[in-house]
């Protein structure tokens, strides 16, 4: 699993038709004993409280055994398949470097069929469980996902378009459930009204953190929206009063169809349209609301994207110093990424919060911030369709893997994959950044260009722009 | 008084700590330009790798002297921490070198991830205590009211070691071949390597070097509050980070500098304003010094080049 990918430029000469097998033996055996290295004694010896309070070891030479064949045999296959393309005439090889990816077109058919099952989901699901009630589970992922999606296609604005790296995102999500909370349980608004005060409120939180920070280089911005979010999320937890403090809010109002509650008495939804009463009614509203939502946040984008903004936005992405040469104000610029990022998290924050019916800083950490990001950078920064399959992937994956009942006979009884969601999370992003630092689906051209196209300083990743 | 004067025993112990960390952060921005951000979480990995071989020795192979296994933990811990720095460097940093400005920000936050969760499936969720290995505290002097200011044998022992360490670590940059190489390195890669120094070697020295302090920061930790979590790497991360870049990031002494600073503001908040906030003292000072002195106090100030 951490075979060093990188030993073989050296050792992939091909120019004779003979590939070096000895080489790449030795290359093999090498990795695998890095591997056990590394393995010694964090996989080797598992640490587990005794009886007491001392802790016990347990060795585990079949996990270490199996991670260095693992290694073994992916150097080796690695090198199989170098001789392979070392066979290979080199004209094919220029063949290969000469397609840029125009998958646009493709992406945008993938974005209707998105839309399409995303809005048919929950009838498919009720069709194929055949009840309201037995589609519940689906319908709950369903939402989930949707979040993530949201979550996805907002911080998408800020990274992929404008090229700022924020890792405090989930500070203007907490703005925006925090918002809902609050008003509602002190003030009794309803959700409706909170909802855009809740995005106008991280929009504005958005500017407040973002007006200092923007003119800072890349990774310092990076760091310094961390510290924002986790400041954020430290003030919630300790100022008691305001907050709740760690223990929250709960008991926040129920979302509501336009005005009418989900109830089962008189006046409630399902006697105002006649049906009978369900549960299910809320968590398909629900859906439905977090899908408008989700949408909104797409539509939005690709509109910005034509506009003189969006193009600022995806200029300055590209070249900082030729975008103020050419006077755009960067600041500006970069604050209306910020803010519009904000705002749609602000957004989710109030959906999150009104289906919950209790928040606590818990919901906010860093590793939240993590995963959206990690979702934007798997779906290809920039690219809709991207986010929207990588947030499908990542978060409903573990979930159904879990019901899969043969894994857990392979793996053992406590087989959980959720908890190696972060770790294909990790690598995942160290993946992207090594093979497909453009994206999956690659959508990071400019939607401007000239007739003549000519490359982008991300295309020339080996040249050292950017 | 002595409230003040056990608070600064506390503080420059805790800003060892931090300036070992702040080391690692600061040598590799300065040779290659990028914040690591996986370096908290190998500082965590190497004070669970302290762990499991203090128990191997205490338990399995019943060494009974402290001192001994202190030692052989110390050696062991830096050794394969330094490998753990030198497979991230190779598997995750190397490959993008000359790609785009933030992609090796995003691959160290990828493999921050990493490091923390293959901690938490390899070992466990919960917090692992070890026994109290060193007890015994000297007490200086007894104030007036009964409060005893006392230095412990275990702050000793951090603060000797890391004296100790920082002394090899500067002979190492300063006087020897490696030093140089790394220095020029700094100053203008694509020079040295026209000057015949191995750039690639140089880096993967740095990023072992930066982990091997971290893992006697881990130790040290280890030693010092007993216990270890997988998720303990982030916060001492992001605070030694924020030393790194108060003393000026790139600066050596600077890293060292602001570590103690660090460690100081840390133990003094807690105990003169809030426990709870102390986080975000260190988070603000963080934000604060970037914004507006993102030299820091011994650093350079950067200047961009087209």
């Amino acid at each position: 699993m951490n075979a060093p990918h990188a030993m073989t430029a050296g050792t992939a000469a091909p120019a004779t038709a003979r590939y070096d097998w000895g080489a790449a033996l030795k290359d093999a055996s090498l990795a695998a004993l890095v591997t056990l290295g590394l393995c010694i004694p964090i996989v080797l010896l598992r640490t587990d409280q005794g009886a007491g309070v001392d802790l016990l070891l347990r060795p585990r030479i079949g996990m270490v055994a199996s991670f260095v064949a693992a290694v073994f045999a992916a150097r080796l296959l690695h090198h199989v398949l170098l001789a392979r393309r070392a066979g290979r005439p080199l004209v094919e090889q220029k063949a290969e470097v000469r397609t840029t990816p125009n998958a646009v077109p493709w992406a945008k058919m993938g974005l209707y069929a998105f839309m399409g099952v995303a809005m048919s989901f929950p009838l498919i699901v009720f069709l194929i469980q055949g009840g309201l009630s037995e589609s519940r589970y689906w319908v709950d992922l369903g939402i989930l996902v949707l979040t993530y999606v949201m979550l996805g296609w907002g911080l998408n604005i800020v990274v992929g378009l404008a090229g700022l790296l924020d890792l405090g995102y989930v500070a203007f999500y907490a703005v925006g459930a925090y918002s809902y909370a609050l008003l509602s349980t002190t003030f009794g608004l309803s959700f409706w009204i909170c909802l855009p005060l809740a995005g106008i409120l991280a929009a504005f939180w958005g500017m407040l953190l973002g007006f200092p920070v923007l003119r800072l280089r890349g990774d310092y911005l990076a760091i310094v929206t961390l510290a924002f979010g986790e400041i954020i999320r430290l003030v919630l937890i300790n100022w008691v009063d305001f907050s709740g403090g760690g223990a929250g809010i709960s008991s926040i109002p129920r979302v509501t169809f336009f005005g009418v509650p989900f109830s089962a008495d008189e006046g409630g939804f399902a006697s105002l349209f006649g049906l009978t009463f369900s549960p299910m009614h809320r968590v398909i509203f629900l859906y439905y609301l977090i899908l408008g939502l989700a949408f909104l946040t797409a539509f939005v984008t690709l509109r910005l994207r034509k506009l003189p903004v969006g193009r600022a936005w995806e200029a300055l992405r590209e070249d900082e110093i030729a975008c103020r040469s050419l006077g755009i104000n960067t600041t500006n610029t970069k604050l209306t990424a910020f803010a519009t990022g904000a705002m749609f998290g602000g957004f989710a924050g109030s959906f999150f919060a009104v289906r919950q019916g209790f928040i606590s800083p818990e919901s906010f950490t860093f590793l939240e911030s993590a995963v959206i990001l990690a979702i934007v950078v798997l779906g290809g920064m920039g690219s809709q369709l991207g986010v929207a399959i990588a947030a499908i992937v990542m978060v409903a994956g573990p979930e159904l893997l879990r019901n899969l009942g043969f894994l857990k006979a392979v793996f053992g009884e406590s087989f959980d994959p959720n908890e190696f969601r972060f770790l294909i999370f990790g690598l995942g992003m160290v993946a992207m950044m090594i093979w497909r630092p453009r994206g999956l689906i690659s959508e990071r051209e400019p939607t401007a260009i000239l007739k003549e196209r000519r490359a982008i300083s991300g295309s020339h990743v080996k040249e050292g722009h950017g | 008084m002595e409230v003040f004067v056990q608070q600064l025993i506390n503080g420059l112990t805790l800003g060892s700590i931090y300036g070992l960390i702040a080391i690692g952060y600061t040598m590799v921005f300065g040779i290659i330009g990028m914040v690591n951000f996986a370096h908290g979480d190998v500082f965590m990995l190497s004070a669970f790798i302290a762990l499991i071989v203090f128990l191997v020795l205490t338990t399995w192979l019943g060494v009974t002297s402290i001192a001994l296994a202190l030692l052989v933990v110390l050696i062991c811990a830096m050794a394969l921490t330094s490998l753990w720095g030198w497979a991230t460097e190779r598997i995750a940093y190397r490959p993008l070198r000359g790609s785009f400005r933030l992609a090796p920000l995003i691959s160290a936050i990828g493999v921050s991830i990493f490091l923390a969760n293959f901690v938490q499936v390899t070992q466990g969720a919960r917090n692992k205590p070890t026994p109290p290995m060193v007890r015994e505290v000297i007490v200086l002097w007894e104030g007036a009211n009964g409060y005893a200011v006392a230095l412990s044998y275990k702050q000793i022992i951090i603060m000797a070691t890391t004296a100790v360490l920082l002394g090899i670590f500067w002979y190492l940059v300063q006087r020897t071949s490696l030093g140089r190489a790394q220095r020029a390195c700094e100053q203008d890669r694509k020079m040295a390597a026209l000057l015949g120094i191995d750039v690639d070697r140089t880096i993967s020295l740095t990023f072992v070097i930066g982990a091997a302090l971290a893992a006697v920061a881990g130790t040290m930790y280890l030693l010092y509050y007993g216990v270890v979590s997988f998720a303990d790497g982030f916060v001492p991360g992001v605070k030694a980070f924020t030393a790194a870049v108060l003393g000026g990031i790139g600066s050596l002494p600077g890293a060292v500098l602001g570590g103690l600073i660090i460690g100081l503001i840390e133990t003094f908040w807690s105990a003169y304003f809030s426990i709870e906030y102390k986080d975000v003292a260190a988070f603000s000072i963080l934000a604060i010094v970037l914004i507006f002195m993102p030299s820091g106090l011994l650093g350079r100030p950067e200047v961009e080049k087209v």
